[in-house]
């Protein structure tokens, strides 16, 4: 199952990430050695395994529903790279 | 022509009552200023991990009881990515494929017709924040206060089949939810919302056409409007030989028409996975059974209980049981000793009544259920009359106090001594001749005067049942 | 010795007498750094008045616990309340945490001196700190060459004498492979028994941050401060902590030590395998009972790990888009703003691994690429179990091979993605696991990495003590700041 330009550059799109053409032919190339690296698995017949997605069995950890102070506006906003009124200040969020 | 039949289903969100968001300590409240509820965790910044409010759980668990649910054994949180401000994280923690419940259904009825609506499925999801868009195209503007409030999004069948079953459906849910308290099921303040999937198939048809998805459906009326919208150019599309596009749509309300959002080739790859920072919930069969027993009697269960223990009328058991405030109202007047029928037509008729001219929600009147109870307990007694008592009634709704003692303190009380009316009745008759003429021709209504003067003479404190009988007396015998 | 470099227990004893400050030794690290740092170049932020506060406050209350005082490095994807924290990528070049991680929460209450943060691959993604948005730090053996990743700025200063320990963070072994490069004890606790708190996410199922320090003895004086269950991390376990510095006097007498033939075969180095095997007669002569054993799956680890660490690094790395926080490019649009803030502040490695990611999970792939590894992850989880149904610890090497040179592996990933082959399997396994110095090799260290059942840190800790007492010593390494 190799990868191509066109994924790449579809994948690139749904992670945010702008490509140039060099990069896209790069990481198309570094991202099919890695796809063929990891073919290995299909080597193992996986059937009937169940998936891990948490290596320490665990289940119900739940806290009590107690709200505390939130953080001052001023902090929440601290690190904002724009803010307005109290707010943060994207682009015009275009209806799609 | 080719008839039509709709296919309607809904997806309807309805945010959690719980006192803080679900995976931090931060305030559920509505309507703070902006970006004062929030804290490292929902802001999603880095380093930080979700706890899941226990609360959470259990009202998500509610929500699917009473929605007849089947509670999983084991469920899972999953992330679902995509990119947007208002999601801190760039992911918005969900439940994909192992949702709390799944399999319930809810009872609607239209035009008589009682119908059951399924429902696929009940999970549990976080919120996210709110973008105010800047007017002079000056950028948008993020609140983040609502990230992380609770929510539920319960998924119906595709089982409507037609807008107005959309609405009832809507409805019903709402009911059923306000009733379970999990939520406030508020629309304008969008702690409920709705989306829903309608498409168009020949009559007779089980295949299903091709749907579109209409999105931000906040009012009863903007859900029946519109799917009657969507349904009406879906057929026209049909009839016309065209082909229905899988799109989702918004519906702009004040246009009164619906807005392409995005076609199904811009549809989003959610790439949904298990969530690592969370483990996985079991829910044993004593939490089932805990939780369920928390749950309150539900709006159909009283209905039927109204209209076979009380004997009250279908339309009289639908009033009372619209809301549970109400409902509990009604069960405590006659569970104070009223009887069941006076209570519902003082409740019905009077108090909602009341709460509707005044616009009044029944915590901001000074009425209880045990004043009222007393109160028709004294109408049913004969120390006040019907009349007087809705006079007592207003005095209960805006002042508070016990109606015994209104009574008394405003001399109120029906006056049942014989020998008191004998002489005022004799005076009335003598007075109008006419009158007595008149009835003794036939003409009843003469009689219903003098009853009215002698109310008048005692500024409706007598017996109307005595003053009646005395009148007779005293003309025929 | 420089004060920094003697062990905490007797530092500990020092300032408990009195016969040494908190702030001698804030002055004695803060020199070594202005000699050394220089060239290593481990530090990517100093807190140079903090820490000589932190001190002269510690000096006047006297009250000294076990780690009070001691200078410490903080791998710079923790975070530290009002101390710039950037997990070593631009995107968060000017991020300053409103809060502490748990760890360092605990540590503060210890007492610790954070004396600044340390240099790693960004996001914890590399194995040679080649990755690291800001600069490569050197390895104090020869500063040609690497000292490993992703926690190298935590390794090398150490070994360096800069700081007393300091901690690190480690995914696929990001906290064992540098501290076997810079010749430094390194632990990886059993994943949840650290908390997760405040450590910038990598891949969320596989992150434990843990000790680098000079000896094994060390190790156990941070573990100890910093284990235990959070209520703010879910996974973390609520497992009894045990006293890991009176574990340390176990024998291991009569041990029985499992080594994977997959660790000792062709794909190691022959001086890296040379030195393993001397480590275990060591062990051996201790009364340890050595056997080779397979572990069927171990080979099929790398790809399992570099198909799910990336997964969950595409999802955990999406936040950093310019609007709440860390840098912003500004577009026309708000999706070119994503775009252009995500393109311009992510290094290459990690836009590579957040596409792999992406389409290991994106529609139509998901099955054959993450859930396939999900079910080999079990795989591999079953081959420990069933090791250690009769072993009591696994050991091997912690790298297949030592320190390479800057710029050696930087044109191929897949080649420095196989520098991970030891360390991968038992981060898969969520596995404690140690990597304890033992030898040089062509002038470098190798370190031998000694495996332990889930929460048995003790054991392992035990084993590498003892090998520590018995075994070879180091020598100062050349920017050691000793005398050779």
């Amino acid at each position: 199952m190799a990868i191509s330009k066109d994924q790449v550059e579809h994948v690139a799109k749904l992670a945010r990430l702008n490509l140039t053409e060099e990069e896209a032919k790069v990481y198309t190339e570094q991202l099919n050695d890695i796809l063929k690296f990891a073919e290995k698995l299909n080597e193992l017949d996986t059937e009937d395994v169940e998936p891990t997605s948490h290596v320490r069995p665990m289940a119900n950890v739940l806290r009590e529903d107690k709200s505390r102070p939130s953080l001052d506006r001023e902090k929440a906003l601290l690190n904002a790279p724009e803010k307005k009124d109290g707010m943060f200040r994207v682009p015009d969020v275009f209806e799609e | 022509m080719t008839r039509f039949e709709t296919v309607i289903g809904l997806e309807v969100h309805a945010e959690l009552s719980t006192e803080s968001k679900i995976f931090c300590g931060c305030s559920t409240e509505f309507g703070a200023p902006p970006n004062t509820h929030t804290c490292p965790i929902c802001l999603g910044h880095p380093g930080t991990l979700p706890v899941l409010n226990r609360r959470a759980v259990e009202f998500a668990m509610k929500a699917a009881l009473a929605l007849n649910c089947k509670i999983a054994e084991v469920s899972k949180f999953d992330r679902k990515n995509y990119f947007y401000p208002d999601l801190p994280k760039a992911y918005q923690i969900s439940q994909y494929d192992q949702p709390i419940g799944q399999n319930g259904w809810i009872e609607i009825e239209v035009g008589g017709e009682k119908k059951r609506i399924g429902i696929t499925r009940v999970h549990l999801e976080e919120d996210a924040g709110k973008l105010n868009h800047s007017e002079n195209g000056d950028g948008s503007l993020v609140d983040y206060n609502r990230v992380g409030v609770p929510l539920i999004e319960i998924v119906s069948e595709p089982d409507m089949r037609s807008p107005e079953e959309g609405r009832a459906y809507l409805e019903k849910l709402k009911q059923i939810l306000q009733y379970t308290g999990v939520s406030d099921v508020k629309m304008e303040e969008g702690s409920l919302r709705c989306d829903a999937n309608i498409s168009l198939r020949p009559a007779g048809s089980r295949e299903f056409g091709t749907k579109t998805e209409m999105k931000n459906l906040n009012s009863f009326r903007n859900v029946e409007r519109a799917l009657k919208y969507e349904e009406e150019r879906q057929a026209r599309v049909l009839s016309e030989g065209g082909t229905i596009v899988q799109q989702t749509m918004r519906w702009l309300e004040n246009e009164n028409r619906t807005k392409v959002m995005r076609s199904k080739e811009e549809a989003h790859d959610y790439r949904y996975f298990p969530e690592p920072d969370l483990v996985q919930l079991q829910i044993d069969r004593s939490w089932k059974e805990e939780v369920k027993k928390s749950l309150p009697e539900l709006p159909d269960a009283r209905r039927e209980r109204y209209m076979k223990e009380f004997g009250l009328s279908a339309y009289d058991a639908d009033l009372l049981t619209a809301t549970k405030k109400i409902a509990d109202f009604y069960d405590q007047v006659a569970a104070e000793g009223a009887d069941p029928k006076s209570a519902a037509n003082w409740v019905s008729s009077e108090l909602l009544g009341y709460l509707n001219n005044q616009d009044r929600e029944l915590e901001d009147t000074r009425i209880t259920p045990s004043s009222l109870a007393s109160m028709i307990q004294l109408i049913e007694k004969g120390t006040i009359s019907s009349k007087i008592g809705k006079k007592v009634f207003k005095e209960l709704v805006e002042n508070g106090g016990d109606p015994a003692k209104i009574v008394e303190e405003k001399g109120w009380v029906q006056i049942s001594d014989e020998g008191k009316l004998k002489e005022i009745v004799t005076e009335v008759v003598e007075a109008n001749p006419q009158s007595v003429e008149d009835y003794k021709n036939g003409k009843d209504r003469a009689l219903g005067f003098l009853v009215g003067q002698v109310m008048k003479a005692t500024k409706g404190k007598a017996n109307p049942q005595m003053v009646n009988r005395l009148i007779l007396e005293r003309i025929n015998g | 010795m420089s004060l920094v470099k003697q062990p905490i227990r007797e530092l500990h004893k020092q300032l408990k007498n009195r016969e040494l400050t908190a702030t001698d030794l804030v002055n004695t690290s803060l020199e070594r750094i202005g000699e050394i740092d220089g060239t290593i170049r481990a530090f990517l932020k100093l807190d140079e008045e903090g820490a000589r506060d932190r001190a002269k406050k510690l000096d006047d209350s006297g009250e000294f616990g076990p780690l009070a005082g001691l200078p410490m490095g903080v791998k710079d994807n923790i975070n530290t309340r009002g101390v710039l924290t950037t997990a070593g990528s631009k995107i968060l070049d000017h991020y300053t945490p409103l809060y502490h991680a748990t760890v360092m929460e605990k540590l503060e209450k210890a007492r610790a001196n954070m004396i600044g943060k340390m240099n790693m691959d960004e996001f914890g993604m590399g194995s040679s700190n080649e990755n690291s948005g800001y600069f490569e730090t050197r390895n104090p053996w020869d500063p040609e060459r690497v000292p490993g990743g992703s926690s190298g700025g935590s390794a090398a200063a150490v070994a360096s004498g800069q700081v007393s320990f300091a901690l690190g963070s480690d995914t696929g072994g990001s906290i064992r492979q540098p501290a076997a490069f810079c010749g430094v004890v390194g632990l990886k606790p059993t994943y949840g028994r650290v908390s997760r708190f405040g450590l910038i996410a990598f891949a969320s199922s596989l992150d434990q941050i843990g000790p680098i320090t000079r000896n094994v003895e060390d190790a156990a004086y941070v573990l100890q401060a910093i284990a235990g269950h959070d209520p703010l991390d879910s996974t973390s376990a609520d497992v009894e902590v045990p006293d890991y510095l009176s574990a340390l006097k176990g024998e291991v007498k009569d041990l029985k030590v499992a080594v994977p033939a997959e660790w000792m075969g062709e794909g190691i180095d022959p001086g890296v395998r040379e030195k393993v095997e001397q480590s275990l007669k060591v062990l051996e002569d201790l009364g340890a009972r050595v056997e080779e054993v397979s572990l069927p799956h171990i080979d099929y680890a790398v790809a399992t790990y570099y198909l799910l660490a990336p997964a969950e690094a595409s999802s955990n790395l999406a936040r950093y888009d310019g609007v709440r926080y860390g840098l912003r490019v500004e577009g026309e649009t708000l999706i070119d703003t994503f775009s252009n803030t995500r393109s311009a502040g992510f290094g290459e490695e990690v836009k590579r691994r957040i596409m792999l990611g992406t389409y290991a999970l994106s529609s139509g792939y998901y099955d054959a690429y993450y859930l396939k590894a999900q079910k080999v992850r079990t795989l591999i989880r079953r081959d420990f179990e069933n090791i250690f149904n009769q072993y009591d610890v696994v050991v091997g090497p912690t790298a297949p091979t030592t320190a390479f040179r800057i710029g050696e592996k930087t044109a191929d990933p897949l080649t420095m993605y196989l520098n991970d082959i030891c360390t991968i399997p038992v981060s898969l396994a969520g596995l404690p696991a140690v990597s304890v110095p033992c030898g040089l090799s062509g002038g470098l260290p190798v370190g031998l990495q000694i495996v332990g059942r889930p929460f048995d840190e003790a054991g392992v800790l035990k084993v590498a003590h003892a090998y520590e007492q018995h075994g070879e010593r180091l020598p100062e390494p050349k920017l050691g700041g000793e005398v050779q």
